[in-house]
């Protein structure tokens, strides 16, 4: 064969199947292919949580208010750890909220592989179909409770004018979607990396629950001020989405633009190198799963 | 290059490892992943054996299959056939991309769908309607294709009563046929199919062969995989016949069907013993026990027409025994078919033989195993030899369109008449 027919050969093949882990690239047109599928997925996703409950979605919110609730006890009260002048109710409801939804999509989507092992092993669909599904459903839960949130929030502005929101409310998307791509990154490059190996998975579980304190969740930020503990602190990705959240709806955080764009970077390089990882690892974990 | 050739596969290999995952195959990783960074071929690759049940194992990997290469054209309707353990599952999920080969590529033209299971991805929550949606998508359809179908997926499964009550609730019988109405519709290309004819009625099995003809009828490609030659042999113009993760013959599916036929027959047909281990005690010493098919081709299988003739030569040891047989036939399953007795007669010092006619068109198909009991007197065991014979009986090419199995121990032929 020669050199021009091994080129319209390669052309002429709609999907070519080797063993090969040099396709790093992700087929961005197969995915948009079947957004359908996605957007079941993410259906499937929200109706059967709540099948057979009398509540239902309802439970989205008592989650969120009981949690407040206990930590209004715990740390605002029985510690004394203050919240910056903020109402314990709002500082800890976004909080919690915000720290939900991330912990939730990693916690998910770190567990595609081994989770979804025998849809895989039965039928052919991009893979990455899932956590992407996984992120959006979540992103309807945490629209649920921002809700929530948002009337707390409206409460203590408008009729209790206890709070000083501003402009940076715009980049709310920003934030959200920053947090979204964070989890979706780390959670795709654990499953990745856990498929063979699980030691990690032992890590992973109570490590997601000891980042929180490691995130301004339960403490205000500028609790840290003189604090040797600050820098780490910040180093965290985490914590320049959080202040910047709370100083835009409430008025007391931390802003800063450099932090914020340290944040972006570390989520970018994280979605990628999360990506590449799990696009080698998809196309031969069945066998090792 | 011809045009038609919708799929191609090129020297596919795949390996597997054998054993648990644990710090052995760690260190493997370890040693594979420095050979490649250095540039050097991965040097487990060179190793493992071929995959062969009745080998025992001698190393860490395996090759489920080795340098298969084959076309499908468009239109074609591929059988794939092999014994257990041949290396067809691992074809299947090859060329439906749940994982990919070792070595080699398949390359693939236009949208391919598989049905390695039915019912993928229904979750038991959800209604018949949700899942159609939701099966279909998974399946590679969009939901517009899915809702152009729905009327003519919820007739197929006839399940349109319940279309909106959760699958859970449904009956087994009702799931089968919802989750395979869905993958009847898909409309892809090629269509990878294996075994699902193995679940459903008889009248529902009918439906989805038909259903896979017309399928094929349209100019899509089919590659089926199964068990039942019957129908491989209706729907498949090729086959290719898997052995040990090798082709073992490819082509015609008649021609291909017949060798492997005589070939995979795990028969032992002949039984010949030196004195030394004979079966046999003081009185009998066994000399030889044959099946003998009476085939009008040595090479041909035993179908449920042929005659078979069970022959045994044995010595007698003491003069003047009254002496009968007693032949046991059990099926595969261990269930004792029939018991017959010979003739009982006083024999003489020396050889004898003794032969047992069983006639066609009385044993179903399945595997057989013969038994012999040596009595003397009519009364006393003398000796018991189990498990002396075994052999398998085919089906044979049966005209219409049922290909399940047969129901019963035997398949007798009688006076059935209608008038």
């Amino acid at each position: 064969m020669n050199k021009d027919t091994v080129v319209s050969d390669s052309q002429n093949w709609d999907i070519v199947i080797t063993g090969n882990n040099s396709g790093t690239k992700v087929n961005l047109k197969e995915l948009w292919r079947y957004r359908d599928l996605l957007s079941l997925f993410v259906k499937r996703d929200v109706i059967t949580v709540y099948k057979q409950t009398i509540l239902g979605p309802i439970w989205f919110v008592i989650q969120p208010i009981l949690t407040t609730i206990t930590y209004m006890v715990v740390f605002g009260n029985i510690a004394n750890i203050g919240t910056d002048g903020v109402p314990m109710i709002l500082f800890y409801l976004i909080g919690i909220t915000l720290w939900g939804y991330f912990s939730d999509t990693l916690n998910i989507t770190s567990k595609t592989f081994t989770e979804n092992a025998g849809i895989f092993g039965k039928v052919y669909f991009p893979r990455l179909i899932l956590p992407l599904s996984k992120v959006a459903s979540g992103l309807l839960k945490f629209a649920i409770q921002f809700m929530l949130f948002f009337v707390a929030w409206l409460y203590f502005w408008i009729y209790k004018k206890a709070i000083h929101p501003n402009i940076y409310i715009l980049i709310t998307p920003l934030l959200v979607g920053l947090l979204a791509l964070m989890s979706l990154g780390f959670g795709i490059l654990i499953t990745s990396m856990t498929t063979k190996y699980r030691d990690m998975v032992f890590l992973i579980t109570f490590g997601v629950q000891l980042m929180m304190y490691a995130t301004p969740v339960i403490y205000p930020f500028s609790k840290l001020a003189s604090s040797k503990w600050r820098i780490y602190v910040l180093l965290n990705p985490l914590t320049s989405i959080f202040e910047a959240f709370k100083y835009a709806f409430i008025g007391k955080g931390f802003f800063s633009p450099f932090w914020l764009v340290y944040s972006l970077v570390f989520t970018l390089m994280i979605l990628v190198v999360g990506v590449i990882t799990f696009n080698k690892v998809e196309k031969r974990f069945v066998d090792t799963v | 290059m011809d045009k038609n050739i919708v799929i191609k596969a090129d020297n596919i290999s795949k390996q597997y490892r054998l054993g648990q995952v644990g710090t052995g195959t760690l260190s493997h990783d370890l040693k594979r992943w420095w050979a490649i960074a250095r540039g050097k071929e991965d040097p487990y690759l060179k190793i493992g054996m071929e995959n062969d049940r009745t080998k025992k194992i001698s190393s860490d990997y395996a090759w489920a299959l080795k340098d298969i290469s084959f076309d499908v054209k468009q239109g074609d309707t591929l059988g794939i056939i092999g014994k257990n353990g041949a290396g067809k599952s691992t074809l299947l999920k090859l060329l439906s991309r749940v994982t990919t080969p070792t070595i080699g590529s398949i390359k693939v033209k236009g949208r391919i769908a598989s049905l390695l299971e039915v019912g993928t991805g229904f979750h038991p929550e959800l209604t018949g309607k949700e899942n159609i949606y939701m099966n279909g998508a998974i399946l590679g359809m969009t939901k517009k294709e899915i809702s152009s179908k729905f009327d003519e997926i919820v007739d197929f499964a006839g399940v349109e009563l319940y279309i909106n009550t959760p699958v859970k609730r449904y009956s087994s019988g009702m799931y089968v046929r919802l989750a395979f109405a869905v993958a009847a519709h898909l409309e892809p290309e090629i269509l990878i199919v294996d075994e699902v004819l193995a679940v459903g009625d008889a009248e529902f099995q009918k439906k989805c062969l038909g259903k896979m003809g017309d399928v094929a009828t349209d100019g899509r490609t089919i590659i089926f995989v199964s068990h039942n030659m019957q129908a491989v042999q209706t729907l498949c113009k090729s086959t290719l016949y898997l052995r040990s993760g090798n082709v073992a013959d490819a082509g015609e599916t008649s021609k291909v069907i017949n060798n492997y036929l005589s070939k995979e027959v795990s028969n032992c047909l002949l039984k010949e013993w030196k004195d030394t281990d004979a079966p046999g005690n003081e009185t009998i010493t066994m000399l030889r026990a044959r099946v003998i098919p009476q085939l009008a081709n040595e090479i041909d299988p035993i179908t449920v027409a042929t005659e078979i003739d069970v022959e045994f030569d044995f010595t007698l040891n003491v003069s003047d025994l009254y002496l009968n047989l007693s032949l046991f036939l059990y099926s595969a399953s261990g269930n004792c078919i029939f018991n017959v007795g010979s003739g009982a007669k006083a024999l003489s010092k020396g050889k004898h033989t003794s032969r047992l006619k069983i006639p066609g068109r009385l044993l179903n198909d399945g595997i057989y195993t013969i038994s012999l009991l040596f009595v003397k007197n009519t009364t006393t065991h003398v000796l018991k030899i189990d498990d002396v014979l075994t052999f398998e009986v085919f089906d044979e090419n049966r005209d219409g369109s049922w290909f399940g199995k047969w129901e019963g121990a035997i398949r007798p032929s009688l006076d059935f008449s209608l008038t």
